[in-house]
């Protein structure tokens, strides 16, 4: 049963489901890790992004990836506007806590109730040249359908880090987690501030929306599979740390490999579980944790 | 009014509907109002950790397929009369919730919503992988056609559903005018103001979260015989989780009245709109009106006759 074949091969599709579960969460990572809104609606946006690069691949033969880049702006546009229904509905009555979990709840599901009228429950997949061909060295097997998400996530990851930490916008949005009131001295206003971070995480489920129905057929409720996935890779690693999220998001994708690998696939999403309550159990504050 | 009164009040007030139910004589009434009185044990349930708390549980499907889960197993096992199932239902899920709440309940209260949402997701995987269960193709529950003293067996079923509501609604008002609710208040307003002046908020949020869990599994115990063929994606249904947060916040989360209003309401509206159009347009519904109510009437309905009382009184009032 066990080869160490075997074991290499788990370990590499581990790292490539790592670097898509990376790009899952980074949306999260900015909204819930630093702007500290628990959009738990997230993964059902990140369907909607699987469906409107279905559309575009079905009707006009544009390639998934690049139907996403065409449809951020939209993504953008329609999580700034979400961010300013919740910020007069709860931030200015300073019931965020409770109404505003409900209605990112009841969000996650219009959206995914949505999708089900119109699309039906039927799985969805899309047509390019690089979905069935892998790439082979020696006994290593590198499909490219998980290799393309994963390149491509770990260049977001690395552009996001940048922006993060070398322009003002960037740097204003770290420093809206940690003190209002100096943000606002700098001339900065946090409203404005967190609802570019908030249209910004929601532009990233226009890719990683790409990326799912790249690498699996997409139907409407696949997105809560991925709830406790995110929210487990979010909090191992550190909220609110692009590196560490990268890395939690690599490690789970080990686990579930070879999780899969070696006991079945339908064991699979309890793994993420184990590690969510492994962690806030025995280090809340996650590997790179503030 | 004392709880024992409320207790007595409550029971009559079951007994009526139950004889209302029999006078009308129709089974669809029974199954349709099994449904609705199950969501209002479920909406009162989530309502004192969510409501009074401020702790928001989206796993209360998990906790009820707990419930009904427990009861198959008991069912394979060892089969005994359901009241007993939901007993041992209670206790089960009661103990999870307990575990639930102490491990995430010492940090931000975010996380211990985003616990519960990946518990729902375990819990399934472990009853798809659980052969003796059913696994992922359901286990069949044979109900007896009859049962003594009441004759029909749904009658029986509905009946003990009433009851359930009952010790929920009673169960949930007793702590609201003791000691106890004044403490969930104090978490809920601000936990660490309450820290500080000596509320012991860890353990009255154990409490909250191990009665919760209780009930919402008791609620759950009697559904396999409710249904006939339990599957995990009937018990772990969308739409134990999202009426039994919607509910409560549509009716108003800070009496015991808002759950029961919302239940009825929104469990009626569902009952209707699931055999006039389709189930999907009945979460599609519920959802856009969980979302509008959070944002234009975060005090429900109950919220809302109160300041339409108070304007109304006020105006009376001469300048």
């Amino acid at each position: 049963m066990f080869s160490p074949e075997l074991a290499v091969n788990a370990l590499i599709a581990g790292l490539l489901l790592g670097g898509f579960y990376a790009a899952v969460t980074i949306g999260i990572s900015i909204s819930f890790g630093i702007l500290d809104i628990v959009n738990i609606a997230h993964p059902a946006f990140i369907i909607l992004g699987s469906y409107i690069a279905y559309i575009l691949n079905a009707q006009l033969g544009i390639d998934p990836i690049i139907a996403a880049i065409i449809a951020l702006p939209a993504f953008y546009v329609l999580g700034a506007a979400i961010y300013q229904v919740y910020h007069v509905a709860f931030e200015m009555r300073g019931r965020e806590a409770l109404s505003g979990l409900a209605f990112f709840f009841g969000l996650l599901f219009i959206t995914e109730v949505l999708l089900i009228l119109v699309f039906g429950v039927d799985y969805r997949y899309v047509q390019a040249s690089y979905v069935d061909q892998s790439i082979n060295i020696g006994f290593i097997n590198l499909p490219k359908r998980m290799l393309i998400p994963c390149l491509i996530s770990i260049l977001m990851f690395i552009a996001l880090q940048l922006f993060l930490s070398r322009t003002f916008i960037g740097r204003a949005i770290m420093a809206v987690a940690q003190d209002q009131l100096a943000l606002r001295l700098m001339a900065a206003s946090p409203t404005r501030i967190k609802r570019i971070a908030f249209a910004i995480s929601i532009a990233t489920a226009s890719l990683a929306g790409a990326f799912l129905i790249i690498i699996q057929p997409v139907e409407p409720s696949v997105g809560r599979e991925y709830i406790g996935r995110v929210f487990a890779i979010c909090v191992l690693g550190g909220l609110g740390s692009l590196p560490g999220t990268i890395i939690a998001a690599m490690l789970l994708g080990i686990a579930e490999s070879f999780t899969s690998t070696f006991y079945g696939p339908s064991w699979a999403p309890a793994v993420s579980f184990g590690i969510l309550l492994l962690t806030l159990a025995f280090r809340p504050a996650g590997l790179l944790g503030r | 009014m004392r709880s024992g009164i409320f207790f007595l009040v409550a029971v009559v007030v079951a007994a009526i509907v139950f004889g209302c139910a029999l006078a009308i004589n129709n089974d669809y009434v029974f199954f349709a109002g099994y449904t609705v009185l199950q969501f209002i044990v479920l909406a009162t349930a989530w309502n004192i950790l969510g409501g009074y708390t401020g702790y928001v549980n989206f796993g209360s499907a998990a906790f009820f397929a707990l419930g009904a889960y427990s009861s198959v197993f008991m069912h394979k096992f060892y089969p005994m009369p359901i009241p007993v199932l939901i007993v041992i239902a209670a206790v089960i899920s009661g103990l999870v919730g307990l575990g639930m709440g102490y491990l995430t309940l010492r940090l931000r209260g975010a996380f211990f919503a985003i616990a519960t949402l990946a518990l729902a997701v375990v819990l399934q995987t472990l009853i798809v992988n659980w052969n003796y269960v059913g696994g992922s193709r359901g286990a069949y529950v044979v109900r007896p056609a009859t049962v003594a003293f009441l004759g029909n067996y749904v009658h029986y079923l509905f009946l003990l559903m009433l009851g359930l509501a009952v010790i929920a609604l009673t169960v949930a008002r007793t702590i609201e005018h003791s000691s106890l609710g004044y403490g969930f208040a104090t978490i809920r307003d601000d936990e660490l103001a309450a820290e500080a002046s000596g509320v012991p908020t860890l353990r009255l949020k154990l409490i909250a979260t191990t009665i919760s869990g209780a009930l919402m599994g008791m609620a759950g115990a009697p559904f396999p015989y409710y249904i006939g063929y339990l599957q995990p994606s009937s018990a772990f249904g969308l739409e134990y989780a999202v009426n039994s947060i919607a509910m409560p916040i549509i009716g108003g989360t800070a009496t015991w009245l808002g759950p029961l209003i919302g239940a009825i309401v929104l469990g009626s509206l569902q009952q209707y709109i699931t055999v006039t159009i389709s189930s999907s347009v009945n979460v599609l519904i519920v959802g856009l009106l969980l979302v509008i109510f959070v944002v234009i009437a975060p005090n429900g309905i109950v919220g809302l006759v109160q300041s339409i009382l108070r304007r109304r009184r006020y105006e009376r009032k001469p300048a």
